[in-house]
């Protein structure tokens, strides 16, 4: 039975506990301890203040929509909403765990909505208010109509089928009457017809649409087998003729929904991916007002011209000058560099870095699009659009299969038509040829392998965010690293641990847990310093200063702790923090940007397959020099721009490579939009794992290879599956052709090639398995 | 074959309320939060006491 620590003291004073009744979460806070993204590791996150977001409902009450971080299990669920409504305001709160969201209404009446949601914020689960309006609801909507047309064409799949095997069991033992069989017959029309015109829906659109185009697609030839197989039966069963095909219309139909349905499912799931992280940008400014009063506005609201504050540890809302303060700010997002840079008034700085120290109040000079973010979000995107040419397999093999079906198909009819005599004839063969050749193994083939492929990565903790990506990524000889983030953990840490004693790390780390600065966080993470209280006085771009039995103790830079330059010298160069005691000798300790666990093993894995290895870092040369001797990578670039790093990644594809760009900064953001595929740490910047196609959890860069190889084998499994199809293709055309399919046959076949392509690509999970074992 | 008149509308019938309910429980958003449902099984109810 676990009981979470409670990161807020005054929970515990109030005598709130709470039981998570299980074991379950203890795995979860083991993935909180792994998890490297900053939005997991509770003390980095900030919950935005959730005052702007607040609306009212028709009845008065007043609602909130949040996304939620480290939901992991049942627990988590029920100890959320369970806090919630222990409060007699709320009136509903609904976790939706699939999504990671959190809707909350309540009375307004006195209720603060900050008071509201702090129990919840404090039981570590930060919250991230945002407005519904934003998320485009298309892509649900547009898997909802494709449930329907599904649930319709399963509905009459099995009836028509039901009537069919009877009609076919009466031809086979020739003791059927004609009358009941034209009653089957018409009842099968009465279930198909409507069946048809409503779950076909989706294919007729979209063939028509492409026909205006001008391009064929796979839904011309599918749209036109469904069409005229029901159009040809309903004849046939007005002349009470023998053979209908409503069954093959509507059994056609329901295949090609599943493949339909699987792969917008994918699409829409690698879509809330993307929303959820735009949404988390959009957090709430607070500006001053004329009088003076502070306001929190969404950050749209803000003008040029306003003053913003900026508490410590808010990210930047806008572009501005600081009109009042001194702190450190984090500019990791923007130059990829892991040292924050000391600002004051008079100094411009940019939306998306982060305030570490000291409050601030800015001007706001440029906000919304025209941000610096603004314009690398503009840069990512022209580099987005260079990369859409890219034509997915399906669409490329039916830009041949199209038209080859529709000749096959009007050669049938001449030819019937000239030997035969009889144009209705003629017309019922090339209908058969049409059926026979419908794509329905082919519509398959690729969602199901790319549902399989997803759902085995993302057991590796490795998100599919572009629908075509895994098709992209088996094409690439070339493979891109950022530096700062993705070879290296983008975190400090403290590595002459040896050189100090535990007493005076403890007693560091003690006064460090007041700060955000990253060396502060670093030493507060080697050492164990109890959590007692301590006043501490943080001055910005300098150090710490506390008072403790009567001693000064400083935490900080050279200058701060007054070191002089030789007592420092012949020490390995990088970040260092000093501690000095009143009179005492200072002491050092000296920091590293880590390597990701598994970085060496996975350079030199990429290597022996084959691979083409570039790094390409905006950091100075020195260091980025060091780490690529470190880890045997020969050709290294070093303070390239984001502009360079796009130029860099054109030329090689300019020579003819596909490259993979795998990074995580806001300045690689255009790099991985421009780049043939591209992959991103969960800890990277938003913008990153949006632009990227694939986004890998945990620390351990082996996901690159791994996702690679799936990527791969469900390349060839597709190929297989196209290869399956066209066999079946190859046997079915030529009975076809010779007017020797009847709708039985055609009924098996059908099936019979839509379940080998299926369970051929069930092949990928089993080989998982092997893998394991 | 007579029977068949009765037996094939009841055939399309029960086919048709299979039908109509998942319309509704695609329309009443059970669909919505499948992760959510498969962990909710696990949670007890408030009320829910074994003696």
């Amino acid at each position: 039975m676990g009981e979470i620590a409670l990161k807020n003291p005054t929970n515990l004073a109030a005598g709130r506990s709470y039981d998570l009744g299980g074991d379950c979460c203890s795995s979860g806070a083991m993935v909180l301890n792994e998890a490297t993204s900053p939005a997991a590791d509770f003390d980095d996150f900030v919950s935005a203040d959730p005052t702007a977001f607040v609306e009212s409902d028709q009845d008065g009450n007043a609602i909130l929509h949040t996304l939620v971080e480290n939901m992991h299990c049942a627990n988590c669920i029920k100890t959320i909403e369970q806090t919630l409504k222990s409060n007699p305001a709320v009136l509903d709160a609904r976790v939706n765990f699939s999504t990671r969201r959190l809707f909350l209404r309540w009375l307004p009446d006195g209720v603060d909505v900050g008071e509201l949601v702090k129990p919840i914020i404090a039981l570590g689960y930060p919250l991230t208010p945002y407005n519904p309006a934003m998320i485009i609801s298309a892509a649900a909507e547009e898997n909802a109509r494709l449930l329907r047309a599904l649930a319709v064409a399963g509905f009459a799949a099995a009836n028509v089928m039901l009537l069919s095997v009877s009609v076919w069991a009466g031809l086979f033992s020739e003791d059927m009457g004609p009358a009941t069989r034209d009653f089957l017959h018409w009842i099968s029309a009465m279930v198909a017809l409507p069946a048809v015109a409503y779950a076909g829906q989706p294919f007729f659109k979209s063939a028509v649409a492409a026909l205006r185009a001008g391009r064929l697609n796979m839904d011309v030839p599918i749209s036109l087998a469904v069409v005229l197989a029901a159009g040809m039966s309903l004849a046939e069963t007005v002349q009470g003729g023998e053979y209908v095909y409503f069954d093959a219309s509507v059994t056609l139909l329901f295949f090609l929904l599943i493949g339909r349905y699987l792969d917008n499912a994918a699409r829409s799931k690698a879509r809330s991916a993307a929303e959820r992280l735009l949404l988390l940008k959009a957090v709430a400014a607070t500006i001053i007002q004329k009088d003076g009063s502070l306001k929190t506005v969404p950050v749209e609201a803000v003008t040029p011209g306003t003053h913003v504050k900026i508490m410590v540890g808010d990210r930047l809302p806008v572009d501005g000058v600081i009109v009042q303060g001194r702190s450190d700010l984090d500019v990791s997002l923007i130059t990829g560099e892991s040292l924050p840079s000391v600002v004051s008034a008079g100094d411009n700085v940019f939306a998306g870095t982060l305030n570490l120290s000291a409050p601030l109040e800015i001007e706001a000079t440029k906000t919304g699009d025209n941000t610096l973010l603004g314009d690398i979000v503009r840069l990512m995107e022209a580099a987005e659009q260079g990369r859409a040419k890219y034509v997915r397999l399906a669409d490329r093999i039916a830009g041949f299969y199209a038209p080859a079906v529709h000749i096959l198909a009007a050669g049938t009819f001449i030819g019937w038509w000239i030997l035969a005599g009889s144009w209705q004839n003629a017309l019922m063969q090339a209908v058969a040829v049409l059926i026979i050749t419908c794509p329905c193994a082919l519509g398959l083939a690729v969602p199901v392998v790319q549902v399989v492929a997803s759902g085995r990565l993302l057991m590796k903790g490795i998100l599919v965010k572009a629908a075509d990506g895994l098709e992209r990524l088996a094409e690439v000889d070339t493979i891109v690293f950022d530096k700062t983030g993705t070879l290296t953990e983008g975190r400090l840490d403290l590595v002459n641990r040896d050189e100090i004693t535990s007493a005076h790390l403890d007693l560091a780390a003690r006064i460090a847990r007041n700060s955000r600065h990253p060396l502060a966080r670093a030493v507060a993470r080697a050492g164990k310093g109890a959590a007692e209280y301590l006043e501490v006085e943080e001055c910005p771009g300098e150090g710490l200063k506390a008072q403790l039995n009567g001693k000064v103790i400083r935490l900080g830079n050279r200058n701060f702790c007054h070191v002089s330059d030789d007592a420092a010298s012949g020490k390995a160069p990088g970040p260092e923090l000093w501690l000095k005691i009143e009179n005492e000798d200072a002491i050092q300790f000296r920091f590293r940007d880590r390597l990701r666990p598994g970085a060496h093993a996975a350079i030199e894995n990429l290597k022996a397959l084959g691979f083409k290895i570039d790094l390409l870092s905006g950091d100075r040369k020195a260091v980025v020099a060091e780490l690529a001797e470190a880890l045997g990578i020969e050709n290294w670039y070093a303070q390239k721009k984001p502009e360079d790093k796009v130029a860099h990644l054109k030329s090689l594809e300019a020579k003819g490579h596909k490259v993979l760009m795998v990074g995580d900064g806001l300045n690689d953001a255009p790099a991985l939009a421009s780049a043939h595929v591209s992959l991103s740490p969960a800890s990277a910047a938003d913008i990153s794992q949006t632009a990227a196609d694939f986004v890998f959890q945990g620390r351990n860069l082996s996901a690159v290879a791994e996702t690679i190889h799936v990527a791969r084998a469900s390349k060839r499994l597709i190929f297989q599956n196209f290869s399956l199809a066209f066999l079946y293709n190859a046997i079915a055309i030529p009975l076809a052709v010779a007017g020797l399919v009847t709708p039985l046959i055609a009924a098996v076949a059908m099936s019979a090639s839509s379940l080998v392509v299926c369970l051929n690509s069930l092949r990928l999970r089993m080989e998982r398995r092997g893998a394991t074992r | 074959m007579n029977v068949l008149i009765y037996l094939i509308p009841v055939a399309l019938f029960l086919g048709g309320i299979g039908l109509a309910a998942f319309l509704w429980s695609l329309k009443s958003g059970q669909y919505e939060d499948l992760e959510g449902a498969a962990n909710r099984i696990l949670i007890d109810d408030e009320n829910d006491e074994i003696s």
